[in-house]
């Protein structure tokens, strides 16, 4: 089992100047998929940002590698590249860039990357109904600004969107439930499963156990503290669901 | 002594040679315009309305004047093609400050449509002419007095009574001389009852190693219910300075949309005055500026509400870098006989490097009750987040700014309401933020490749 995809070690991170992650060791092989829980303001977010490559937060200490490549030297559009996904909690609202163009920028910047040309119209066209359909993506959304005007179900459906047309390697997950109606959330979990294979993996970002009943993961990490202080198997979501977090941070402060 | 001084010496010692190269309705209004310039100075650096902007400075270096007509090099316009896709434009070139009509331009005008030299106006047209040169801009205003006290030459464009002009007129403002000349630009324009027509400017520069100075006077006269649209481009060079002023009066349900894009100059000011005089006029202003290395880019605006139930709205945007100077003084006046006026004013601008400055004062001054009105102003830098979310696309760093740069840009592309001059300067925005120099398709301006070696 030494094929993994990501693997971070006694990663540190911070935002002007106060450390929020403490020391998080993680490691995921492909197929797999891990859920991330916690209390608010336990890192989860942080964690996310920081493997994506947000500039507002500085790594101080620590590694994350990802398929052999030191992922924190890589630009965040590199990363994109090399196949990590972060689903935003909060998509952004680009008023002016319409979907298209954002879509096409993103594709063809991907192809220059691994040194292909550019997509004809034709075939990016097609690409774009095909991966519609896996959220069932309303095709007039397409010529809108990005996420502008959408309801926050549209958001989320339009971030599986784009990973569907990226293809990444290991998805992030950032609370993608928040937000969504019932129909949604069964959509966006459907279009996920749609999109496993054996080779990709995916971080599943939550407070809520309903969604790991959608998709369904094979380790769940408690992360408190900027620590993950606690893993187990799809159980200890249960337990989280039945308990709270409280015992666990009994446990932890009481060490 | 000021910079007027020399010019005002300038005309006294050659009042003659002046005159012999003119017409007899510009002749006649010198000596007053002279006569208004004594004892006054140009606005200067922190004077109302000119709070970072010297007008003065701007008219001090001693340029040239072209007084004989000498060696205007026409030829440079009939080689000139700017392209408008898909639109077959009226082109006529004004080198320096002499307008030449192209041949297609010749052929093509319709009925009821004049694009000529303002000195032929005079005599074709003694009675337009008169009625409103040198009357709709306040003649005594010193920057005015002055044009009008040099300015032998000009553009006079008319859209007779019901005509309804379709191919845009395009006029193409050149530079080239070898030593340093100030253009003296007068542009009477002249939209009679129920007409319609675009007209569109292209401000270059073609001997970049020389200083010019642009003195322009645009009037125009928007006669009851017609319409007009009038754009203008400057792709100019860091030694050309530019102060142009137009001034429209707007009678009854007549309708003016101004607009203005600034991409490559020196120091430049563009006054903006709309006088909606007649019940349920309109008038529009936009403005764009995308200003780099030591760029200086001033626009003022003064949209007076004189009548009942007018519109207007005005938007101006600017994107600077380096340590590139903005500034916008937008005005909105309410008269107290302009009940149901709906004014509207909105300026936003990106400041990209801690160098670069912008100034604003937009401003309200209402003497109404009965008014819908608002301004409002903002300035900052791209929007990080949005900025990360592209690039976690994997959309480069660089072109995620240029996409949001372009977006930035949008609503006021979109103001423009004719299709061709729209794309053409939705492609020139795109190709200025991508860096390039050289900017138009089939351009001969070659604005900014001939650093050494004037064109001839």
């Amino acid at each position: 089992m030494d094929n993994i995809l990501l693997k971070v070690e006694n990663l540190h991170a911070g935002i002007e100047g106060k450390e929020i992650l403490k020391g998080i060791n993680l490691t995921i092989r492909p197929g797999e998929v891990h859920a991330i829980m916690g209390p608010n303001g336990s890192g989860k977010s942080t964690l996310s940002s920081v493997l994506a490559g947000n500039p507002a937060f500085k790594v101080t200490e620590g590694s994350a590698t990802f398929h052999g490549i030191d992922l924190l030297a890589l630009a965040p559009e590199d990363r994109s590249h090399e196949g990590l996904f972060l689903s935003f909690q909060y998509p952004v609202e680009i008023p002016g860039v319409s979907m298209v163009n954002f879509m096409r920028a993103a594709v063809n910047a991907k192809r220059k990357y691994f040194g292909e040309e550019p997509l004809s119209a034709g075939d990016f066209l097609k690409l774009m109904r095909q991966k519609r359909e896996v959220v069932e993506l309303d095709n007039k959304l397409a010529s809108r600004s990005v996420n502008e005007g959408f309801s926050g179900g549209e958001k989320k459906r339009n971030e599986i969107f784009q990973m569907a047309v990226l293809e990444p390697r290991l998805s992030i997950l950032d609370e993608t439930d928040s937000g969504l109606d019932i129909d949604a959330l069964r959509i966006v979990s459907a279009g996920v499963n749609k999109l496993k294979t054996n080779e990709n993996s995916t971080i599943v970002i939550t407070h809520y156990q309903r969604l790991l009943d959608y998709i369904k993961p094979d380790f769940v990490h408690v992360l408190y503290k900027g620590r993950i202080v606690k893993t187990g198997g799809p159980e200890l979501a249960l337990e989280l669901e039945e308990k709270g977090y409280d015992w666990i941070k009994q446990e932890i402060d009481n060490q | 002594m000021n910079s007027l001084t020399q010019y005002i010496d300038l005309y006294r010692q050659n009042a003659d040679a002046i005159n012999s190269h003119s017409a007899l309705i510009m002749n006649e209004m010198r000596p007053a315009a002279a006569s208004a310039l004594e004892g006054k100075r140009l606005p200067e650096k922190g004077d109302e309305g000119f709070k970072v902007t010297s007008i003065e400075k701007m008219f001090e270096p001693d340029y040239g004047v072209n007084i004989l007509r000498m060696n205007i090099p026409t030829e440079i316009g009939r080689s000139f093609k700017c392209d408008i896709p898909n639109v077959s434009t009226l082109l006529g070139v004004v080198v320096n400050d002499s307008f030449t009509p192209t041949s297609t331009m010749r052929q093509n005008l319709p009925t009821g449509v004049d694009v000529m030299p303002l000195s032929k106006a005079c005599e074709t047209y003694p009675d337009i002419v008169g009625k409103y040169y040198n009357k709709i801009a306040p003649a005594n205003e010193p920057s005015v007095a002055l044009n009008t006290m040099l300015a032998q030459e000009g553009l006079f464009i008319r859209i007779g009574r019901g005509v309804h002009l379709e191919s845009p007129i395009q006029i193409v403002n050149i530079f080239n001389s070898p030593a340093p000349l100030m253009g003296v630009r007068r542009v009477l324009v002249v939209a009679e009852q129920d007409s319609k027509a675009a007209i569109f400017f292209c401000d270059h520069t073609q001997t970049a190693d020389v200083k010019f100075l642009s003195s322009e006077i645009i009037e125009v006269a928007g006669e009851k219910a017609s319409e007009l649209d009038i754009y203008s481009i400057e792709e100019t060079t860091p030694l050309t300075s530019r102060y142009s002023r137009l001034f429209a009066n707007q009678e009854n349900d007549a309708k003016i949309r101004v607009g203005t894009a600034t991409l490559h100059c020196g120091v430049t000011r563009n006054d903006f005055t709309i006088n909606l005089k007649g019940q349920h006029s309109e008038g529009y202003l936009s403005g764009l500026a995308i200003a780099d290395g030591q760029m200086h880019v001033d626009n003022c605006s003064n949209v007076n509400h004189l009548a009942p139930h007018c519109d207007s709205n005005q938007l101006f945007k600017y994107l600077l870098d380096n340590n590139a100077q903005g500034a916008f003084e937008g005005g909105i006046y309410v008269d107290p006989k302009a009940p149901f006026t709906v004014g509207y004013q909105n300026n936003r601008n990106i400041v990209a490097s801690p160098e670069a400055r912008m100034h604003t004062e937009p401003q309200l001054l209402i003497y109404n009750d009965e008014v819908k009105c608002s301004h409002g102003t903002a300035t900052g830098q791209l929007d990080a987040n949005a900025l990360f979310y592209m690039q976690a696309r994997g959309i480069p760093y660089e072109t995620a700014r240029r996409m949001l740069m372009i977006a930035f840009m949008t609503d006021t592309l979109d103001t423009i309401k004719v299709e061709g001059i729209k794309s053409r300067l939705m492609m020139l925005v795109e190709k200025r933020l991508g860096g390039e120099q050289v900017l138009c398709n089939d351009c001969h301006a070659d604005c900014h490749t001939n650093i050494s070696t004037p064109r001839e």
